[in-house]
């Protein structure tokens, strides 16, 4: 008989947030093992950044397209690597403010933050910066091996199930 | 206490006569008796519309400083201390200073329609929340202050303040709507015939909507609703998974073209506990971002209860999560699932699985 893994009642999170088309494969792997030596819930956090003509609880259906499969990919990954999952998705000006929001509104113990290569994803030095000065918890921003192939490093969102 | 009464006056643009529209009504109803208060009024510098705001009881705005500036918004709580039968709130769409109640003046508005008062607010098609791109597209401005769509939905009265764009346009060359300097600078951008003519005809395509939707339901019988459209209703509990189950009933939405309400169905009494008061707003916040209705009921039997709230909503869909029921209660009280199916007689039932335990079993 299996049993389901249980999400621990106030246990160890490790919010691995991310914005736009992708998450590269080797930041996830990398919240994945954290939040395995913690026994940790791992909180894939899909971060929407609003324009300023609509309000914050508007519903963005182009963002949302493009982060509900994202989302499911994520949260298959972790699956699959046997740990319990926590999936968010959090609204905010900028990511940062996202962020900020998402802090405000729940406890997290660990953050993993993709850093950007090469390319326009993941957060800016700017962002990064903001994050290490007010991120509530020890975080670990991952800078990806640049010298792998695009296509190895990145999840999209046609990768969903 | 009885929920107030929600009647909404809508216009292509400012300056077809909604504010007017509104105190006229509101005069009417002084006439007929009634208790009537202006719970905020947007006069517009408009000497006809002040004129007629006079002499109706007017409850005292909330002062309220930011960025050096001092505004002014509607005091809720004074307006539901004075307890009127109807209060007049202007521009629903309106978004409050922050440190007030709430965000949006509509949320102060259902506010009022819960202390049991009825209401007449008014406001632009362009803020409609579904039609800001549209809008953007038409006029070239992109509205910043939107209302979400189910506002018409709920309200009990949408009805259309109309005017020709040729009669707004004289309206403002007179110096009714704007001073006359605004007045030439609005003509020449936002209240261009054409704008205003595509605006009128987004207005009439919304009300003449709301009309064929309010008719339809009164029209059938309970069962044949189903037939009209598709309506999904997504069980979920303040757990996790439930974020899967309302991303999933999403999915499905978009292919069905349907609306998706979300239920959680609260037992008898029960306080959500720290960890499910997290869950169930990050559930909220999904729901939101998602255009989902959010539905809190408490009921002591889940399946009654959704029987009850997807008869009142029109479902079509129930999506729900594998339960987590213990063998020996699926054996002794019955599996929730076949008690579903039994007593939900045509409603179509998806369940959602449970990656975690997929993957469990690999």
């Amino acid at each position: 008989m299996f049993r389901r893994k249980p999400i621990p009642q106030g246990g160890r999170r490790v919010l691995v947030p991310f914005t736009g088309g992708e998450l590269d494969p080797i930041v996830l792997d990398a919240a994945i093992r954290i939040a395995r030596a913690e026994e940790a819930t791992v909180v894939p956090a899909y971060l929407i950044v609003t324009p300023l003509e609509f309000s914050l609880d508007a519903p963005m259906q182009h963002q949302v397209a493009v982060a509900m499969p994202l989302l499911e990919a994520v949260e298959h990954a972790a699956l699959r690597a046997g740990l319990p999952v926590d999936a968010r998705v959090e609204t905010g000006r900028t990511p940062t403010h996202a962020l900020q929001r998402l802090w405000k509104a729940e406890r997290f113990d660990r953050i993993v933050v993709p850093a950007p290569v090469g390319r326009n994803h993941g957060f800016t030095p700017k962002e990064l910066q903001w994050i290490l000065v007010h991120a509530p918890s020890e975080t670990v921003i991952l800078r990806p091996d640049p010298t792998l192939s695009e296509g190895l490093r990145l999840v999209r969102t046609s990768d969903a199930a | 206490m009885d929920r107030g009464h929600l009647r909404i006056l809508v216009g292509m643009a400012a300056g077809v006569g909604k504010t007017y529209r509104m105190l006229q009504e509101g005069r009417q109803a002084r006439e007929q008796g009634r208790d009537v208060v202006i719970g905020y009024l947007e006069p517009h510098d408009r000497p006809e519309t002040a004129a007629l705001a006079n002499g109706l009881e007017v409850v005292p705005r909330l002062r309220t400083a930011h960025s050096g500036l001092e505004l002014e918004e509607m005091d809720v709580p004074a307006v539901i201390a004075r307890a009127p039968q109807l209060a007049l709130v202007d521009e629903l769409a309106h978004t409050n200073a922050s440190g007030m109640r709430h965000e949006k003046r509509y949320q102060d508005i259902e506010d009022l329609l819960a202390a049991g008062m009825d209401v007449i607010s008014t406001v632009n098609v362009q803020h409609l929340e579904s039609l800001n791109d549209a809008i953007f597209e038409l006029t070239g401005v992109r509205v910043r202050e939107t209302f979400p769509d189910r506002l018409l939905d709920e309200a009990d009265e949408v009805v259309l303040v109309d005017l020709s764009p040729e009669e707004l346009q004289q309206r403002l060359r007179a110096g009714k709507v704007y001073p006359r300097e605004r007045a030439n600078v609005a003509l020449q951008n936002f209240f261009q015939k054409e704008n205003l003519a595509a605006l009128r005809e987004l207005v009439l395509r919304e009300v003449a909507e709301d009309v064929e939707a309010r008719r339809q339901p009164a029209a059938l019988e309970p069962l044949s609703k189903q037939a009209v459209g598709e309506r999904i209703l997504a069980l979920i509990e303040p757990q996790p998974k439930s974020q899967r189950i309302l991303r999933r009933a999403w999915r499905s939405a978009q292919r069905l073209n349907a609306e998706i309400d979300a239920l959680w169905v609260r037992s008898n009494g029960h306080e959500p506990s720290e960890e499910e008061a997290t869950q169930l707003a990050a559930l909220r916040r999904l729901a939101s971002i998602l255009g989902i209705h959010f539905l809190e009921e408490e009921g002591g039997d889940l399946v009654s209860t959704v029987r009850r709230v997807a008869g009142e909503r029109g479902s079509t869909y129930i999506f729900v999560g594998t339960p987590d029921e213990s063998r020996r209660r699926e054996i002794f009280g019955g599996s929730l699932l076949s008690r579903m199916v039994r007593e939900l007689p045509g409603l179509d039932i998806r369940v959602i699985a449970d990656r975690a335990k997929r993957e469990e079993q690999r």
